[in-house]
Parts: structure tokens; sequence; C-alpha cells
């Protein structure tokens, strides 16, 4: 090997390929697997019809997660398909000898908040889930990328996939955010940026002072959002912030080990010279709370913006695909975005259903209540999350002003339980997606920050949360 | 696995940038356990009325693009969640091909797990077949994977595509299979990192 200088994703790489095929292929060795109940049936049932086992039991854990109910967990799931599915899985977890988070074990939550959370996610490492946000995990300096179920299969068979290299992206934000703006403002601009194809074929490091002096929560929200840029992967550079977060957790390195593996951690960060396919800077200070008006994570504007109009846009298909979304969001152009009336509030999700996240809400909220006509929910992104937001007052704020405290569990994210808009309905959602249909039948998605999503709840309109009080 | 080589079929036109996997196939028929059955709700929203009666402008409602096994669309095709559902259910419909200017990457990876071939075409080629197909909806084109290229009519156009990827499909075979030839790599690499990473271990 030579010493030329590496980034940080071409350090994780190497020191994963196993096997080098003559076309650049490579067999890339997976050191952590999640596994939750949508895309693992096929996989295991792949496995069964094959005889073959799972290679390492030990580096897998599962959890249902999408398809769970967010009330009231003792009565069980009444959907039978549902129900199926997670059964599905706690028997074929079961055979495999893979830990397990059940629905009533407080660990369970959404995968990419327990892996963090468990300490199963650690620097330099190799992580995947049958999930497009397993991108989450890179806030932690690993590379951690989402894989359809044909992978999971391969996964569970023989703990590595087979890849080529992507090419890498360094997307620094420079300075300090200004007050009122949040990591998930950051993401919503760099998507606006650089569009939801931008990232295709790249791995995104993202870098800078902003960046640096965010929390870990923050740095998740950023990397979770990396996919909705096209990206499979996004990067963070492992830090002091990182190890103290790691530290301690139940699956973190113990003892001795802790410092070997510190030790090795700090080689990771990219080479001073390490070269990039592609380099963008952002300014901090220019970056405003950001919402979308559409149907597509690119078509972000910020609060003190309107809506746009179709007919300024050159390109015949951009403008037809703007068109189709104002339509399905029903919204005229020229609308001020603070004028836009809400039906649902969404506070959850594997981008912002953290505790810091809902802390960050309940300030916003204090003794104010949500605004008449108004449903507002939040579910945490897990069981301990809804603990230590119990432990610190934080639900009791958010139940006072009147919001609907749930169980963990992905819910309007997704839709697929019970939780979801119905037709015509618009939400304020913290969540990653405003694709037509995705909360829901013809439902209509702003994504916001929790912050936002705060200030929208208490006013019942988008709210610009730098003039709220 | 299934495999691909030269596919002659009808192929129907959607001029749509961003198609997401939510599109191709939306959450509610995700619980289902099985890899079959879903091509009956491909483009769930887009192909039926709230009363499960068909809209009759969505390409796929329309007679000559019923049978399709072709599909034509814009940039950034299954772009959005990873669930491979989607591939699955293209490929229950008889969806065996899309061709499009750009794919999104997880999207693009699984069609080859189900023997599936994605076609990267510059945009002016895909508007093209795009309007031949609509202009011509009767007539099938051709998907040719051993020699690269698809034909319609007399448009001709050659596609790159991955050479391990082209040589599994051609061949129907199976990665896992394939990896698994390489099992005292995998031994190795393990061993080793025992003793490296003894935490990723306990
Ligand atoms: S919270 Fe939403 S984006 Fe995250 S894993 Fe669940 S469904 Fe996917």
């Amino acid at each position: 090997m030579t010493n030329k200088p590496r980034t940080l994703y071409e350090k994780i790489w190497d020191a994963h390929v196993l096997k080098k095929h003559e076309d650049g292929t490579c067999v890339i060795y997976i050191d952590r697997h999640l596994v939750h109940e949508v895309t693992s049936p096929q996989a295991f049932e792949g496995l069964r019809l094959a005889g073959r086992k799972v290679r390492r039991p030990d580096a897998t854990l599962a959890v249902a997660d999408h398809n769970v109910p967010t009330s009231d967990r003792a009565l069980g799931i009444t959907e039978e398909e549902s129900r199926i599915q997670i059964e599905t899985l706690e028997t074929n977890v079961k055979e495999a000898g893979i830990q397990y988070f059940g629905m009533n074990d407080k660990r369970q939550g959404i995968v990419h908040i327990i892996g963090p959370e468990q300490g199963l996610t650690q620097p330099g490492m190799t992580i995947v889930c049958g999930d497009s946000h397993t991108s989450t995990h890179g806030a932690f300096g690993a590379l951690a990328f989402g894989i359809g179920t044909s992978e999971v299969e391969h996964v569970l068979a023989t703990q590595t996939l087979l890849l080529k290299p992507a090419k890498t992206m360094r997307i620094a934000v420079e300075g300090t955010l200004p007050i009122g703006v949040t990591a998930k403002d950051m993401i919503l601009a760099i998507i606006g940026h650089i569009g939801t194809a931008g990232g295709t074929g790249y791995v995104v490091e993202f870098a800078g002072s902003a960046v640096r002096a965010l929390s870990m929560e923050g740095r998740m929200t950023m990397c979770n959002m990396s996919i909705e840029g096209g990206a499979r992967a996004g990067l963070v550079a492992p830090d002091d912030t990182t190890f103290k977060y790691v530290k301690g957790r139940p699956m973190a390195p113990k003892n001795g080990d802790w410092d070997k593996a510190v030790a090795y951690w700090r080689t990771l960060p990219s080479d001073d010279g390490a070269v990039y396919d592609k380099e963008i800077v952002l300014k901090a200070e220019d970056i405003a709370p950001q919402v979308t008006w559409g149907t597509s994570p690119q078509d972000v504007i910020a609060i003190t913006d309107v809506v746009p109009n179709p007919a300024d846009i050159a390109d015949e298909g951009q403008r037809t695909a703007v068109a189709r979304a104002l339509d399905y969001m029903g919204l005229t152009p020229g609308t001020k975005m603070t004028d836009i009336i809400l039906d649902k509030v969404f506070i959850g999700s594997c981008t912002n259903a953290r505790i810091e996240d809902l802390r960050e809400v309940a300030k916003i909220v204090g003794n104010k209540k949500v605004a008449k006509g108004i449903y507002a929910m939040v579910v945490p992104g897990s069981g301990l999350v809804k603990e230590m937001a119990e432990a610190e007052g934080i639900a009791q704020i958010l139940k006072d002003a009147g919001f609907d405290w749930r169980e963990p569990g992905c819910s309007m994210c997704l839709g697929m339980n019970e939780d979801r808009l119905s037709p015509g309905e618009r939400c304020a959602s913290t969540s990653n997606r405003n694709f037509e249909g995705r909360q829901g039948y013809k439902g209509r998605t702003h994504l916001l920050s929790p912050a936002m999503a705060a200030a929208a709840a208490i006013t019942g309109r988008l709210t610009d949360v730098r003039t709220f009080s | 696995m299934q495999k691909f080589n030269v596919l002659t079929a009808i192929a129907a036109p959607l001029p749509m940038v961003n198609v997401d996997t939510d599109m191709i196939i939306p959450k509610q028929f995700l619980r289902t356990i099985k890899r079959t059955g879903l091509g009956k709700s491909l483009f769930f929203e887009m192909r039926f009325n709230a009363d499960g009666s068909e809209k009759p402008d969505f390409v796929l409602n329309k007679p000559a693009y019923r049978n399709a096994q072709i599909l034509i669309s814009d940039e950034n095709f299954g772009c959005g969640s990873s669930r491979e559902h989607a591939p699955w259910a293209l490929n229950d419909f008889g969806i065996r091909a899309v061709i499009a200017p750009s794919f999104a990457d997880i999207f693009h990876g699984n069609c080859f797990k189900n023997g599936m071939t994605p076609i990267v075409l510059p945009k002016d080629q895909v508007q093209q077949l795009m309007q031949r197909t609509s202009d011509y909806p009767d007539q099938p084109i051709t998907v040719d994977l051993e020699k690269q290229e698809v034909r319609a009519g007399n448009l001709v156009f050659a596609f790159e595509i991955d050479a391990f990827r082209r040589h599994c499909l051609l061949n129907g075979l199976d990665d896992i299979g394939l990896t698994l030839q390489h099992k005292d790599d995998i031994d190795g690499y393990e061993a080793q990192l025992k003793q490296t990473q003894p935490w990723q271990f306990t």
C-alpha cells in the first residue's frame, strides 16, 4: 500500500476488502447487520430454501419497527398481515439465534435509533440494513448504507457484500448556524442545493466547522438524509464528540478494548491532502429554517419564501414535475409559506425522534397549547428515548400542551401501521420523505425541523421559529 | 435466478422524473412475507381510483401497453426507499427491463438480483425511445444484453453495463453461491479481525 493520503471512506473501504475481482468488484466484509420485519422475511426464506445458515448471528441485531402499533401495546397487533410479518421475524431470529428487541422490550425502537443507542454503531465499521436510512449510522464515521432484500440474504449467509467503490464527495458547511437553524435545516438546504440525484454514486462526507460543532444527534439527522440527496451513505469523521457518545453503551468496547478501539478510531479521519471526486462548500450563515413545498425532498425553500411558480422553470421535465407536485400539494404559486394552514403535525422518525429533538420541541412548546383543530403527535424513536423524555418532564410538557404521546416506531413516517394521513390532509413532519402518498393516500407532507414542527403545532400553520414567541 | 439474454417485447413510456419506490409499490403492500403476487398492486395509486377501478389514462392501463415487459422512464428512476418489493412488483407484473437516463443506486442494484436489466441511455436517446413507443404502441422493441444494445425500428442504441452483473444475468448466476466460493477468504479475514479488533466479537 502506498502512502497516498486517503479519505475516511477510502480507509474504511480498504480495511474491509477481503477479495478483489479483476473487474473491480470487491467482496466487502460487513461488521454489523440490522434487521427489521419488512425487508427480511423473503431473505430468511431464501436461506431456508437453499439450506444456508446465518453466518454471524452475533453481529446481527433485529427489531420490529416499521409495522408496530404506536398505541397501547397491550392490545397486540390487530391487523393480521402486520401481525404475521412480525411473528415471522420472531420465528426467523429465534431459529438463527439473533438478538431481538421485541415489541414490549424498552430497547425496542426505530432500527436507526437503537443501533447508536446500544453502542452497536461504532466508527470504522461497515453497517448495513435492509433500509435506505441506514446512512444514519455514518454520523459515527462508519460506512453504513441500505441494501435490498437479496443483499440482506447475502449478508446473512456470507457476512459480506459484492460492491464496487463509490465516488467521494465532501460537503463542508463552514461557520456558525444562526439561532433557530438546525442540522435538519442544513441537510435540507444541501439537498435543495445538489438535488435528489446529486449524490447518486457518491459517498458524501459532511465536514466543516458547522458540522464539527453538531452533537451526535445532529450529525445523525444529516447522515440520515444523505439518501434523500441520492448518496447511499453519508459520513462524519469520528472525534471526541463521537467517542463520548459511544462510551459506556451496552455494546460499546469495554475495559482494555476501549482504549485500543479509540486509538484505531483516531486514525480514521481523512488525511490532509486527500482528494475527493467532488467538493462543495456552503456557508452556515446563509441557511434559514427550511421547509418543503412539494413531493420530493429537493422541493425545499426557506420558510420566508413563497411557493414557486412552474412558469419560471425552463426545463420541461422539471416544469411538469413542479406543476404536478403543486397540484398534489394543493398549493398556489406565490403563496407565502407562512400562510399555509395545517391539519396535523408529526414529530418522529429516524431523522428526528431522538432525545435531543424532543428536548428542542419541549423548549419551544413551553406552556403553550397545540392550536385548535390541529392533531399533533409525538412518536419517540425508542423505548429508551420515551423513558428519558418521561423522566425529564418532556412528556408531561407535551401532553399538557395537547400532543398525543405515543409508543416508539416508524409510525406516520411511512404510515404502514394505522398512523397515517387521510386524503387531502396537510402535515408538518420531522421525517425525511414527502413523496406522494408517503404518509397516507393523498396526504400532503411538509418536511421541517423539530423546532419548526413545534412552532407549527402551536400556531396551526407553517411558522418561522425565529420570530415565534 | 432467471436468465436475461435478449428480450423483444412491448415497451411502455412513463415520462416522469424521480419515480420513487413508494410510487412503484406503496407501503400497504409491504406487509407480505413473499416475493410474488405484488404485480397487481404495481403503481397502485397511479393505476387505480379509490373505488378500485382503473385509471384509463395510466400507461399500463391502456390496451396497447397492458402486456408491456419493458418500461421507459426519466431521470432518477427508483429513488427513495430500498424496498426490493419495487423490482419484485415490476417483475411480477411482467416488466423485465427498465430504460432510463439514470437510476437510484439501490433500486439499480436490486434489479440485477432479480434477473431484471436496468439500462442507462443518454436522455435524448431515451426521449427518442419514448416517442417511438408512443407513436407505435404495438411494435415491440428489443433489449439485447448479449450485444448490449436496444433496438426499436430503425433506432439502435448501444448501452454500457457492469461486466460482472451482465455475466450473472446472462447465466442466471446467484451471487450468494459465487461468494461462498470464497469461504476461506472470509474465514481468514474474520480470524484476523478477531486479533486486531477483538471488541467486535464480544
Ligand atoms: S422512521 Fe421512516 S425512514 Fe426511518 S426507518 Fe422508519 S420508515 Fe424508514
